[in-house]
């Protein structure tokens, strides 16, 4: 069978640590073949450079199956490169041709701080989270199943919505590093179910005043969040936020 | 939550740019339906601006449009003012920024540059009420006296004058085009951030705001153009 393998140039974002002002570094890479994933192609590299004795790029990965929310690049000037609804660990090699060079950076928002070379910071998401971002229930016994009934399009929509893997690429992507697509869809996700009707008030309150003292900027409606949400969250939770957001702020809560 | 809380966050004060932002809005629809009637000619033969003339007098000798004018200035004062202090908090959110910039995928330039639009529509607006609000409110238009014997200040008279100056013609209508810019990301733009979420009305929002941003800007722009090309005098 034939393998189609291509020889690359990449130019990475190389930081030592927080403090340090970090630059591009250029590797060439040959010999990809394109069923490789684009993380494998990093695997490949950094093998190289442990057996040269240099350091190897630091990026964040885990579960390689697109669920984790962990991978984070931002390629050729697109959070997780260019394919649509993706994450970088299931973008793979036939995407690019030989020859071609490629820009890898980080996810760049003041609220997350490169930590080193690709990795960043993205902490403050499980602040937001832990400023609401869940349903308080009472332990004991078990529930029934389906004994809260919940009607289909808002179960739908809910689901949607907890499709979100906290990435981040939406506050790389935004021209504001506004975090509100997620934010917005960890609310909607509970309050669109009966469950997180308890504490809807509080919750979007408190989630938003969390993201603001993380330093997110205001959302302006541009779309590009949208576009490059691996999950394909739709910026309509922004819009429920806001209603969210303002109705609980007018109230006496 | 208190009321200096919810407006000092990034929501309310999205929300208060959008809130001004639709009062706008609603001004603009007022403005251009009352100049239309600078074209009454077509109608009205041998009108020449008289029906005009009334209809501005009328509107500057009523109590309720003027107490609405205090409000318009405060909104136009407001909707600059939160608006460019929030490009700038929103501009210093990046740090450092990226090699390759993201482009404009999901969006367009426009929804990524109402500060810039809005900008230009200022520079347009101090023009435009050194032009006619100015001199209509405190004295410097010529009297025009009708058959019937009652005199009006001769608004329509002094646009005819204004619009003969060609930079003020070419001003005047790249002030509409950014105006239409601003509005086609502006109008839908608000509804969202007040919370309008159902996919059915925002489908119907984006069309009337599209359609409603180019009616207004085209017919805007076609007073000062109509004006100097001589169809109206």
């Amino acid at each position: 069978m034939e393998q189609n393998t291509m020889n690359l140039t990449l130019k990475v974002w190389r930081q030592k640590n927080s403090g340090d002002p970090g630059g591009f570094a250029t590797y060439p890479v040959k010999n990809i073949s394109a069923e490789m994933s684009f993380l494998e192609m990093f695997d490949v590299l950094n093998e190289e450079l442990i057996r040269e004795g240099k350091d190897p790029i630091a990026f964040d990965h885990d579960c390689r199956e697109g669920i984790c929310g962990m991978c984070s690049m931002y390629i050729n000037g697109r959070p997780h490169g260019p394919w649509e609804k993706n994450t970088v660990c299931q973008l793979h090699m036939r995407a690019y041709k030989d020859g071609d060079t490629i820009v890898v950076e980080p996810w760049r928002a003041k609220s997350f701080p490169v930590l080193k070379d690709l990795v960043v910071d993205r902490g403050a998401f499980d602040r937001i989270i832990q400023a609401g971002g869940y349903i308080s229930v009472n332990t004991g016994s078990p529930v029934d199943a389906n004994a809260v009934p919940v009607e289909k399009e808002k179960a739908d929509a809910a689901f949607a919505a907890a499709a979100c893997i906290g990435c981040g690429a939406c506050v790389a992507a935004c021209k504001n590093s506004s975090a509100l697509l997620f934010v917005s869809a960890k609310v909607s996700h509970l309050a669109l179910l009966p469950q997180g009707a308890p504490e809807r008030r509080s919750r979007a309150l408190n989630m938003v005043a969390q993201m603001d003292k993380e330093g997110f900027g205001a959302c302006t409606n541009t779309g590009a969040c949208e576009a490059v949400c691996p999950k394909g969250i739709s910026i309509e939770n922004i819009a429920r936020l806001n209603r969210e957001f303002i109705g609980a702020g007018m109230s006496g809560e | 939550m208190k009321w200096s809380e919810l407006f000092t966050s990034s929501i309310g004060k999205k929300w208060v740019m959008a809130i001004s932002g639709l009062c706008l809005i609603g001004f603009l629809l007022v403005h251009v339906t009352l100049n239309t009637l600078i074209w009454a000619n077509i109608f009205v033969p041998e009108d020449n601006g008289e029906i005009f003339n009334r209809a501005a007098h009328w509107l500057g000798s009523n109590l309720i449009p003027r107490i609405l004018e205090v409000g318009l200035f405060l909104f136009f004062i407001i909707h600059i003012i939160q608006g460019y202090v929030l490009e700038l908090q929103n501009r210093s959110k990046r740090g450092k920024g990226y090699k390759v910039p993201m482009g404009s995928e999901g969006s367009n330039w426009y929804r990524k540059s109402m500060g810039l639009l809005g900008t230009l529509i200022f520079i347009f607006l101090v023009v435009h009420i050194s032009n006619f609000w100015i001199s209509s409110r405190f004295g410097g238009l010529k009297e025009i006296t009708y058959p019937d014997g009652e005199t009006f200040h001769n608004l329509y008279g002094e646009m005819i004058t204004v619009f003969q100056e060609l930079w003020i013609v070419i001003l005047y209508v790249l002030g509409c085009v950014s105006l239409a810019w601003h509005l086609i990301h502006g109008f839908q733009s608000a509804f969202r951030t007040i919370g309008v979420s159902n996919k059915k009305y925002l489908a119907l929002l984006n069309a009337t705001g599209i359609g409603f941003s180019l009616l207004v800007s085209i017919l805007f722009a076609a007073m000062p153009l109509s004006i100097y090309l001589g169809w109206v005098k």
